[in-house]
């Protein structure tokens, strides 16, 4: 067991036990999009998860790193949440804001974070601009809503975990990446019917059944 | 166009694409069923067929063993894989800093319209395709547009229009003189026959 401070609350915690994972599980919430707890590798995409430790000289990643003996953690200092505000900002200035339509309204984990950082779901100082994209809707199962996708990868991972390798993938580059099902669209040789992984998993329902629709 | 030509072009597509599959088929081959070798067959295929189809993205897929989807998702990240076949005549217009500067996006604009598909397309005929390119080297003629192997500086919107009207009635003259030669070719075969 090694004991950590955050917050100024004293926690034990097993070594080795994810950092975020050990906060989240202690009652102290951390804004995150990105992470899963069985990832190996962790993502650090969504940005949200800063923390700062003493003897770092930068707020840093909280899903990256591992709980050592005596770690001093603080999760709300200024440095961190500027950094948090921004990127939520960042992240909200391409998402289309259209809750009351939304399938996840009210469980969303945009919603959330927007509650807990102390922030409107609309950017303040940037311009919203939703992406110009070509996205295919041939999908028999499964329906893709780019508007709404904040690319933290969780369903790739699912997808690949649960059949082996996936059926859907990053595609694209910087602001054109998108969420692609590309490959056989033949719904016999699709596992998606049954699965829905990644429908279940994604935090702000940008892949839902079509069945929902 | 006469119904027929045009049944012979759309048959004829049809052969070039199993000739490129079956070629494609055969240089796989050469490369090994491991991961490393998905980019060096991207580029072998696009080296060769100036694009990569979906079709042959399921062959790399079963070569390699991977999902289709992870073989798309390398290839739609470079720009120098291409998934549409490129036109009879690829229209390049500049977007270098002297051409961005002298309106170089507004050409592009014009030939989006006036062609009816986005950068990066291909008319459905197969006879455009409009691409976007960083300097062609001749910034004194900005903006610049190269359509094929020909270089036209200076351009302006109202260019555009008679640039590719220019290539419609070339194929027009084309396909009528081609005609005009099946025609004597007939009549002189009916001769023949007839002596």
């Amino acid at each position: 067991m090694s004991k950590i401070i955050v917050d100024e609350q004293y926690l034990e915690i097993i070594e080795g036990t994810n950092l975020l994972q050990a906060c989240l599980e202690n009652n102290i919430y951390i804004p995150n999009l990105c992470y899963l707890k069985e990832r190996k590798e962790k993502n650090a995409s969504c940005r949200l998860c800063f923390v700062e430790i003493e003897g770092m000289p930068k707020p840093v990643t909280s899903c990256t790193l591992d709980v050592e003996d005596g770690m001093v953690v603080r999760t709300d200092t200024p440095a961190v949440r500027r950094l948090q505000r921004t990127a939520f900002q960042l992240l909200m200035s391409v998402h289309e804001v259209d809750c009351a339509h939304c399938p996840a309204n009210k469980k969303c984990e945009l919603q959330k974070i927007a509650r807990f950082l102390k922030l409107g779901l609309k950017p303040k100082g940037l311009d919203h601009s939703l992406r110009e994209l070509e996205t295919d809707h041939d999908h028999p199962f499964l329906e893709y809503f780019p508007h709404r996708c904040v690319l933290c990868g969780k369903c790739i991972y699912v997808c690949k975990k649960r059949n082996g390798r996936p059926y859907l993938t990053f595609a694209g580059r910087g602001l054109d990446t998108q969420i692609s099902f590309f490959g056989d669209k033949d719904p016999l040789k699709l596992p998606c019917a049954e699965c829905l992984a990644c429908t279940l998993i994604c935090p702000v329902a940008a892949i839902i059944a079509k069945t929902d629709t | 166009m006469s119904k027929k030509t045009h049944l012979d072009e759309s048959s004829n597509l049809f052969a070039q694409e199993e000739a490129m599959l079956n070629d494609i088929r055969c240089r796989l081959k050469d490369y090994s069923a491991e991961r490393r070798d998905l980019i060096p067959i991207l580029q072998m295929i696009q080296e060769k067929y100036a694009y990569i189809a979906p079709i042959t993205i399921q062959m790399v897929s079963d070569h390699l063993n991977i999902g289709a989807c992870e073989v798309y998702s390398v290839a739609s990240f470079y720009n120098q894989f291409k998934f549409n076949p490129p036109g009879k005549h690829p229209v390049k217009v500049c977007m270098g800093t002297a051409c961005h500067v002298k309106g170089g996006d507004i050409i592009l604009e014009n030939f989006e319209r006036k062609l009816e598909i986005k950068e990066g397309k291909t008319t459905p005929d197969r006879e455009f395709s409009i691409e976007r390119v960083a300097c062609v080297g001749c910034c004194a003629l900005a903006p610049v547009v190269v359509i094929g192997e020909t270089v036209h500086g200076n351009m302006a919107p109202s260019k555009v229009e008679g640039l590719i009207l220019g290539f419609q009635i070339e194929k027009e003259k084309q396909a009528r003189l081609k005609e005009k030669q099946a025609r004597l070719k007939e009549k002189r075969d009916a001769d023949e026959n007839g002596n």
